[in-house]
């Protein structure tokens, strides 16, 4: 074992300082090992940040990309949080996402045609709402397994998104295939009368940007203020508590994985109702994976996770232009999502533990 | 029969990089370490041992850098699990997002790219008497991944430090008042563990598909973890596991070309869905999984803290 100049003693009482400073410092870390990442590639550091955290919101065009892309991340994340307060490990909100985005896929398939039998947006409701179910069915099947069979719900989950890509790579070859598409795994492109309506003109921002933030603040007060909220809270924090009094854990576990799925389900619902506009094998560049590291560093607070969410977003964009302008591999993008969870991770020590010089240390 | 030959040959070289993969997780957890990381570290694994072998042209080189690769991604979560006492839940998350965008980083340039014949070579065991299609066709590494396994079954039940690093993952408290260095023995585990996937990646891309793609573990990782828990923690039902599941996955072939008209998509789910089941027939009683698991699985320990 290295011997460390320092040694972690407890706090006793964790702190709440460190608790939101730990994101603000693993933000910096990353950007200090991004540097030195940029640096070792022959890039010059300070271009590269540049190009990552600036150039995304340089100007209008640019701007609501970046609010587009945190309406997934903040969805999947305001689900992931409540679950993960709640002590129930849901990995697999990318499945759920993909189900839902399928499911509202399948349904604009059915009543985009030429002879349109139902007026208006009521089409676009149906398949919205075919979204969360989507999402919200995919999740039951973990919720299913864990509290009948005691399934593990990690692993059920995450073998659960597998699933569920494959099953959209089925669905845009087959029963769902644009049948004048030459050929190609997509279905038809929807027509603009069954998309989301723009919220900002001139930009592809829509305004499932509104309907996230309302969602965030009703889950800060579902969170903060309900009784509901409260036994989720207990039962992730002390088990043993929550049993003494009466809170049932077969509730929270249907409860949280529902709501995760639905939220899920409505991002993908977004994502193929929004700025994709017709189903592809690809609707997702792994958002709902992003989502678990927006849930830790908007500290599982649905507020939090707006910031979280935008930060991510950046990494998202900040990535692609790494890509065309600096000429890096897009996969960079993972890589600083990976540093900045470890580096969150590493971070959150402090939290419940102090940083001393073992000779001042006190027992 | 003679057609039973190669499926069982395919099941077992389908079956080696989770076999592997599996073993290694399994000293982990028998120290009482969950590492989530597995997919990630094999993902790594993989990519660098292609680039390794793709340069040096010995399959050789590209396993030992890819279970170099492991070892110091395994020293990454060990220091942060341990040292810093993080939760192995989020941490093992971490290090699969992180592998899945590292490796699609250093790989890019070996999309597309495949080994000389030479690299697959058996140096030493090709020259071995011939008894049969099926079992001795395979690469020199499935054979070294059915060594390793009789090695660990011997070493978890038949010596003293298989025995310490049980007791260490059953009751970290007790092994630390007995004076056993606890959280040594679980780095040192989780070195290994971070070998053995490593090579269960390099053998992926140098020996089973072979070549680098993005994503090519393709979930194996998350497989091999439920392995473990279908082997209720023991080597030898590792390989009955690892073995089924290598057959589940070339079943998907077979049965395509058997005429059946299922879409290559849903036949593709197979091992996801198989996993699953397993999961689910396994866990249903909830006193025999605790009867088996390493008691202290998932949860952190601190010298001096209980």
């Amino acid at each position: 074992m290295p011997s460390l100049p320092l040694i972690l003693v407890p706090r006793g009482i964790p702190s709440r300082t460190m608790a939101y400073l730990s994101p603000l410092l693993a933000l910096v870390l990353t950007l200090l090992a991004g540097a030195l990442l940029f640096w070792l590639l022959g890039k010059d550091p300070l271009v590269g940040l540049k190009v990552l955290l600036l150039d995304p919101i340089q100007n209008k065009r640019a701007l609501s990309e970046l609010l587009l892309k945190t309406i997934p991340l903040v969805l999947c994340a305001l689900g992931l949080a409540l679950c993960y307060r709640a002590n129930i490990w849901n990995i697999g909100a990318e499945g759920q996402l993909l189900a839902g985005g399928l499911a509202t896929g399948a349904v604009l398939v059915a009543f985009d045609t030429p002879d349109r039998a139902l007026p208006g947006g009521l089409p676009l409701l149906f398949a919205i709402l075919a979204g969360m179910a989507g999402g919200a069915g995919w999740a039951s099947i973990t919720a299913w397994l864990k509290d009948r069979f005691h399934a593990n719900e990690i692993l059920v989950s995450l073998m659960l998104t597998y699933i569920a890509q494959l099953l959209l790579m089925y669905a845009v070859n087959g029963p769902l295939k644009d049948p004048n598409g030459m050929n190609f795994p997509q279905s038809q492109v929807f027509s603009d009368a069954m998309l989301l309506p723009n919220l900002w003109p001139g930009t592809r921002l829509h305004i499932g940007f509104a309907v996230m933030l309302l969602l965030a603040f009703c889950m800060a007060l579902f969170m903060s203020r309900s009784f509901r909220g409260f036994q989720l809270t207990v039962s992730g924090l002390a088990p043993a508590a929550a049993r003494y009094a009466g809170f049932s854990a077969r509730s929270a576990l249907w409860l949280t994985l529902l709501l995760s799925g639905a939220l899920a389900g409505l991002a993908g619902a977004f994502e193929v109702a929004g700025p994709i506009g017709q189903l592809l094998p690809s609707i997702s560049p792994g958002y709902g994976f992003a989502a678990i590291i927006v849930a830790f560093v908007g500290r599982l607070h649905p507020l939090g996770t707006l910031l979280g969410g935008l930060l991510l977003s950046l990494f998202y964009l900040g990535g692609e232009l790494a890509q065309s302008r600096l000429g890096l591999p897009a996969a960079m993008t993972g890589v600083f999502q990976g540093l900045l969870l470890f580096f969150l991770l590493a971070c959150d020590t402090l939290i419940d533990y102090r940083l001393c010089r073992p000779a001042s240390r006190r027992r | 029969m003679d057609a039973l030959a190669p499926l069982l040959a395919a099941s077992i070289n389908a079956g080696t990089p989770l076999l592997l993969a599996a073993l290694g997780l399994l000293i982990n957890e028998r120290s009482g370490v969950l590492n989530l990381g597995a997919e990630g570290v094999m993902l790594v694994a993989a990519a660098v041992g292609f680039m390794a072998g793709y340069h040096t042209q010995h399959a050789l080189l590209g396993f030992l850098a890819a279970a170099a690769a492991g070892m110091l991604l395994a020293s990454l979560f060990a220091w942060l699990t341990l040292v810093l006492v993080t939760n192995q839940v989020a941490t093992g998350l971490a290090l699969s997002i992180f592998g899945s965008g590292l490796s699609a980083f250093i790989g890019q340039a070996y999309v597309g790219l495949s080994l000389p014949t030479e690299v697959k070579g058996i140096p030493l065991l090709s020259h071995w008497p011939v008894l049969g299609p099926a079992l001795f066709s395979q690469h020199w590494m499935a054979y070294a991944t059915l060594l390793l396994c009789a090695g660990i079954a011997w070493f978890l039940f038949h010596t003293r430090a298989g025995l310490v690093l049980r007791a260490v993952g059953e009751s970290p408290e007790s092994a630390h008042a007995l004076g056993y260095p606890v959280r040594r023995i679980r780095w040192l585990a989780l070195l290994f563990g971070g070998a053995c996937c490593g090579l269960a990646g390099a053998y992926l891309s140098l020996v089973y598909t072979p070549m680098w793609v993005e994503g090519l573990v393709a979930g194996r990782g998350w497989i091999a973890l439920a392995l473990t828990t279908f082997a209720t923690w023991r080597p030898m039902r590792v390989l009955l596991g690892a073995w089924l599941f290598g057959g589940v996955t070339i079943l998907q072939f077979h049965l395509q070309g058997m005429g059946v008209t299922l879409a290559s998509q849903i036949l593709s789910m197979l091992p996801y869905a198989a996993t699953i089941l397993v999961l689910v027939l396994m866990s249903r009683n909830p006193d025999w999984i605790r009867l088996n698991m390493p008691a202290s699985l998932g949860k952190p320990f601190r010298p001096g803290s209980a």
